[in-house]
């Protein structure tokens, strides 16, 4: 169970997080929504260590995880598979692959968990040769849950796949998602497209220039007015803050 | 002796000198990668990889456990510059990262002028060295031989490393995205000590070339060479290990051409043309050879 | 005014020093303050002048001490008296030999030649990020030496330039001081100044909105390599006798020194740093030629001061990397103020 509480994060002068709280319970596929600037990519950064936050806490199985180096965090099984991808593009898909493996524990079974993952994404397999940065949008993005996977994830974050995709390869993205999800994975899922979030999560939280504006399960939300002001009237020019 | 066969001398004057640079700018390229840091301080590890091997071999080192031992110890003081200079300043900016490099090479130059006084000394390289090879009519140094077999040896070493080795894929991994790098849970701060440790034995065996060559140590010889080592790295691209080696002999040969081609009034102009050429050439490739025409995307 | 609050214990050491260089100011006798004072002086130009381009646009230039050597060198010969001419420079140009001029036009001359210099070298340089325009200008540096150390019929080559008449005086170096203060103050609180702040700190956004980045690089290139060949002139005619080597690394690592740890990009900052690392250097130079604590006698060591400058900066970057006065000028903008609603335009402050 990944516990948030009271999270504050700024970055200089910007308050990115205003006491930011949610709750993540293990095999829940909780999606994270708002609009641009909201703080979501902030969030997910801190529970990373990459950021950290002025005060408020974040605790896993009861582990205050605040302050902690990223190593440490991914060595107890919290991955993140970043906004924009982030492959290493100089790197082969094979040595992409390998780069998220880099804290496990137990190496040996690394080989079939790279079986497991061609599997889930042939196009890697037959790609493995080729540098990262000579692949597609959507193979980048199936590299990176993929490199994610590999770290054997307890917790598996991802920021916002959908991002510069095809409507097409949106929808495979999504039905891997959902696959590992009734694999009981525990997800933590950025997204702008509401709509395909929702359609797989089992909570959402919904995010307004660093506070929680919203939360609830799936049924609660879907047919919820608020949802779609909040999205149009940031859209509408609000105060802007970019602090994704 | 025909006009191929002088060109062949000169051809292998200028990848021996190429190899050095070479070398160099390696270090320079991994640290740059990484860090971003344009690292002033690099010739200095020559200098020091230079007397560590004089002092080794005049306390009764042979001359090849010395260079080794020389090398090391460049090794070493590349670390501890790392980790007294570079560590406590790091995410601090481009600039500041610069300023601390010239910083920590005026420091090493001066300390060793109050150490070894700014006399040079003979450098105790062996006979093998100095031998002259006959290939035909065509006459080079055993040393310009040697220094391109050392650099081919250390290439394949360093290829092998990068792409095989975790810690060296890391290490090409957090040059392209030190974010990415951490959230995968990579030890960025091995990797750096890494690089360093590498770049600067490259520079300690540069060293121990360098001075077998013009036959003497001196605390500032290492300036020389760094700012020939820049212009490698600065041509084949700034952080890039292949864009360095490329960078490397394009320079030794330039050199080399320059002097050929150059009228003996101008002949010492030589190195004014050299970085003359490099401003041209970055006007149509700002980013180096390897480097894109394009400035950073954000 | 205020200064930054900083411990007791630095206070104190700052006074113990300023004490330690009164006293060796008034050791030396009239000669050696007066040649402190003017030294002073070319040192603040050559520091303003290198703030306006490295301290605004956000580029770190190593190559302008080579502008420097250009204004020290130009305005050098055409001072040069006619005998001493050919005496000196016997292959000199035909039209240069007969001219001898007085110490401003000559340094104006010179300082048009940096810029023209600087226009030209800056044209591909100021398109390059930030590693690449501090490689590139350390390049223009070695250009400018091997030049200046091959080109015998012009500089004597690597040999010492010696007799140039020594026209520097306390009023017209602090002359040029003030002038340099004033002149890099109003361009910081110009528009030209705030646009070329602005994109310093945000280039794509600065170029979105139409600002011209490298113009303006390049202008401020140009009027910083125009304000440190005066320095350089104003240095030639102080010291009288120089060689291609006094305008290299060394010379560099100094200036850059005195701009940092007073403040990049704060006009009073560089003021600072200039008698921060005046006195810190006499004092050090003193200390290195060997001196008796008592029955104690610490031989010489030549290359420890430059050794312990090495440190302070490091330890400045690491612990204050924004300098003494860090980029502020409060102070001095309140004065700007007033001067700007006297010349009735609209000084802002930072």
């Amino acid at each position: 169970m990944l516990r948030l509480e009271g999270l504050n994060v700024s970055y200089g002068h910007v308050h990115a997080l205003k006491g930011v709280s949610l709750e993540l319970s293990d095999g829940e596929l909780v999606s994270l929504l708002g609009p641009n600037g909201a703080g979501k990519s902030t969030t997910l950064m801190a529970i990373s260590g990459i950021v950290r936050p002025s005060s408020g806490s974040i605790a896993y199985d009861g582990v205050e995880l605040a302050g902690m180096d990223p190593r440490e965090i991914v060595e107890m099984g919290i991955i993140q598979a970043p906004e924009g991808r982030r492959i290493f593009g100089g790197l082969s898909v094979a040595e992409n692959l390998r780069m998220g493996a880099v804290r496990r524990k137990d190496k040996r079974s690394f080989k079939s968990d790279l079986e497991e993952v061609f599997a889930l994404f042939p196009i890697l397999e037959k790609r493995q040769r080729q540098a990262g940065g000579t692949l597609s949008g959507g193979e980048q993005q199936m590299l990176a849950i993929g490199r994610a996977l590999l770290a054997k994830p307890r917790i598996l974050m991802l920021d916002e796949p959908s991002l510069g995709l095809a409507p097409l390869v949106v929808k495979e993205i999504f039905e891997v998602i959902e696959g590992l999800h009734s694999r009981g994975v525990t997800i933590l899922l950025v997204e702008q497209n509401a709509k395909a979030a929702i359609a797989v999560s089992d909570r959402c939280v919904l995010l307004e220039t660093g506070t929680v504006a919203l939360s609830g399960t799936k049924a609660e939300l879907a047919g919820n007015p608020e949802v779609e002001r909040i999205y149009l009237s940031r859209a509408e020019g609000g105060a802007s803050h970019d602090a994704t | 002796m025909t006009q191929l066969e002088y060109l062949l001398q000169q051809l292998i004057n200028a990848v021996s000198m190429g190899s050095l640079y070479a070398l160099m700018a390696i270090g320079l390229a991994m640290v740059f990668g990484i860090l971003r840091l344009i690292n002033f301080a690099h010739g200095d590890l020559i200098m020091v990889g230079s007397y560590g091997v004089l002092l080794l071999n005049a306390a009764g080192l042979p001359f090849i456990a010395a260079a080794a031992a020389g090398a090391a110890l460049s090794g070493v003081a590349g670390l501890l510059m790392e980790r007294l200079a570079y560590r406590p300043i790091r995410g601090a900016g481009d600039v500041a990262m610069l300023l601390n490099s010239f910083a920590v090479t005026i420091l090493l130059e001066n300390l060793g002028i109050v150490i070894f006084t700014a006399k040079s000394r003979p450098f105790p390289s062996p006979e093998a060295f100095n031998a002259v090879v006959e290939l035909g009519a065509v006459r080079v140094s055993s040393l310009s031989l040697i220094s391109i077999a050392t650099t081919v040896i250390l290439l394949v070493l360093l290829t092998i490393f990068v792409t095989k080795t975790e810690i060296g894929i890391s290490l090409r991994a957090t040059a392209q995205d030190l974010v990415a790098a951490r959230l995968m849970g990579i030890d960025v701060n091995k990797v750096i000590a890494a690089a360093f440790l590498i770049g600067s034995c490259l520079a300690g065996v540069v060293g121990v070339l360098w001075s077998a060559r013009i036959g003497k140590v001196d605390p500032l010889m290492g300036f020389q060479p760094v700012l020939k080592a820049f212009v490698a790295s600065v041509v084949g691209g700034l952080g890039s290990i292949p864009g360095a080696v490329l960078g490397g002999y394009i320079l030794g040969i330039i050199e080399v051409l320059l002097q050929g081609l150059l009228p003996s009034s101008l002949a010492p102009f030589r190195d004014a043309f050299v970085f003359a050429l490099l401003i041209v050439l970055l006007l149509f490739r700002p980013n180096g050879i390897m480097g894109g025409r394009d400035k950073e995307k954000i | 005014m205020k200064f930054p609050a900083k411990g007791k214990l630095v206070y104190a050491a700052a006074g113990a020093a300023l004490l330690a260089f009164a006293a060796l100011v008034v050791a030396g006798g009239s000669g050696y303050a007066e040649r402190i004072f003017i030294g002073l002086a070319i040192s603040i130009v050559l520091a303003e002048a290198l703030n306006l381009f490295n301290g605004f646009t956000g580029l770190f230039s190593l190559g302008h001490v080579g502008f420097m050597a250009i204004g020290a060198y130009a305005s050098a010969i055409l001072t040069l008296p006619l005998q001493a001419k050919a005496s000196n420079l016997p292959d000199l140009p035909a039209w240069l030999a007969q001219v001898q001029l007085p110490f401003l036009p000559a340094a104006l001359v010179g300082a048009l030649v940096a810029t023209l210099v600087a226009a030209l070298v800056g044209v591909p340089l100021m398109r390059l990020t930030g590693p690449y325009v501090s490689v590139a200008t350390m390049g223009f540096l070695v250009i400018t030496q091997v030049v200046l150390a091959n080109w015998d019929s012009m500089t004597r080559g690597a040999r010492t330039f010696a007799g140039v008449q020594s026209l520097t005086t306390p009023v017209n170096a602090w002359i040029w001081a003030a002038v340099a203060v004033y002149l890099v103050l109003r361009i910081k609180n110009s528009s030209f100044g705030r646009s070329m702040r602005a994109s310093r700190d945000n280039e794509i956004a600065a170029e979105s909105i139409g600002t011209n980045v490298v113009g303006q690089r390049l202008i401020a290139f140009c009027m910083s390599a125009f304000l440190t060949a005066i320095g350089g002139a104003l240095w030639a005619h102080f010291i009288c006798a120089f060689s291609p080597k006094s305008f290299y690394f060394s010379q560099t690592f100094s200036v850059i020194t005195m701009v940092v740890v007073g403040g990049l990009g704060s006009i009073l900052g560089s003021v600072v740093g200039v008698l921060f690392v005046t006195v810190l250097s006499e004092i050090l130079r003193y200390l290195e030629g060997g001196f008796s604590l008592g029955p104690l006698a610490v031989p010489p060591v030549y290359g420890a001061s430059q050794v312990i400058m090495a440190i302070v900066l490091v330890l400045v970057i690491v612990y204050r990397p924004t300098g003494i006065m860090g980029e502020s000028d409060s102070g001095l903008a309140s004065l700007g103020k007033a001067l700007g609603r006297r010349m009735g335009a609209g000084g802002a402050n930072k």
